[in-house]
């Protein structure tokens, strides 16, 4: 991850209860955004996403490599509307192990290129990722909403945090 | 805004090499995340070490699930392991290069477990020993971690110019 010398906490979640999503809507002045989420676990094993500007059009793609503990693999979502992935796609995540995602996306204030997105999570009992996220939009990231994935929810105690970074 | 990607403590190998590297007194007021970027090589003979890192000094409910590249094939894991563990390039690697890993660890004085992550890299410019690793770790214990020691396994020593920073990061 890159370490600037702006690395400017914009906002900060904790959940005191259960929460379907996470939603970031007021940032700017930076280049890049990058999302710390900690203590995740979901009451129901869902696959959680991220969607930007509410757009539930079918624009978000992810690839990613993961391993299972025995094997490496990888695959892909094409034309999602979901949102770009951030967790476990196989097996949602874990209802009693906590679990860390952190994302970074790149330049999302331009409005001339579609929006690609860097992405780890981690959760010891299952699996580790690695994900790149497109969203084919030029247009500005203004919101990011964090779902927890159909009828789950963040448990609560899971803190979300927004950092932004800019550009020397 | 305030600038909180501050650096907390260093250390850079001396001449004649250090068994391992400790960061003590970590703060417990004014960060909620710590990342640790260790800049390292070992001395011992051969090519893959390990980079291990205990957290308050203890050595177990370390758990960890990783994937990695060698080059030429993915592959994956999982342990129970003594401290968190990485590669590491050892004496038999190409001189004058270093292994580099970066640990992030979220929420480092919570109550919780603590769920970090770890890049790694090990580049020699070699058709062999190559990795790249990306792992995920759990210290399945409450304690609030107060310090942190890096060493390699086998007692192996840091080789000189091997380093380590300590940075903390505030979320409000």
């Amino acid at each position: 991850m890159a370490a600037g010398s702006t690395y400017t906490p914009i906002s900060t979640t904790t959940l005191g209860s259960a929460q379907s999503s996470v939603t970031f809507s007021s940032f700017s002045g930076y280049t890049d955004l990058v999302i710390v989420c900690a203590n995740l676990k979901n009451a129901v094993q869902q696959t959680p996403f991220m969607q930007f500007n509410s757009d539930t059009g079918t624009n978000y793609s992810s690839t990613w490599i993961l391993g299972n503990g025995s094997s490496a693999s990888s695959s892909r979502l094409s034309n999602s509307s979901s949102g770009i992935l951030i967790g476990d796609y196989n097996i949602g995540m874990s209802s009693t192990v906590p679990s860390t995602a952190i994302i970074q996306i790149q330049n999302y204030s331009n409005t001339t290129t579609y929006k690609s997105t860097l992405g780890r999570y981690n959760l010891t009992t299952t699996e580790v990722y690695a994900i790149a996220g497109l969203w084919r939009s030029t247009s500005a990231i203004t919101s990011i909403a964090l779902n927890a994935g159909g009828s789950s929810n963040w448990s609560s105690g899971a803190t979300f945090t927004l950092y932004g970074i800019l550009a020397a | 805004m305030a600038n909180t990607y501050t650096l907390i403590a260093s250390s850079t190998v001396g001449a004649g090499g250090a068994s391992s590297i400790t960061f003590s007194g970590i703060p417990q007021t004014g960060y909620t995340d710590l990342v640790v970027k260790v800049s390292g090589r070992a001395s011992g003979s051969g090519y893959d070490f390990h980079l291990n890192a205990y957290l308050n000094n203890s050595t177990t409910a370390y758990t960890e699930r990783a994937v990695y590249g060698s080059g030429s094939s993915a592959f994956s894991y999982s342990a129970s392991i003594a401290g968190y563990s990485a590669s590491l390039m050892g004496a038999s690697g190409t001189a004058n290069t270093f292994g580099n890993a970066e640990i992030y660890i979220p929420n480092y004085t919570s109550s919780n477990y603590k769920s970090y992550s770890v890049d790694n890299v090990t580049e020699l410019n070699s058709a062999t020993n190559n990795r790249a690793d990306l792992l995920a770790g759990l210290w399945s214990n409450t304690a609030a971690i107060t310090s942190i020691v890096v060493t390699t396994d086998d007692g192996t020593a840091f080789v000189q110019y091997s380093t380590a920073y300590l940075y903390g990061i505030s979320n409000s």
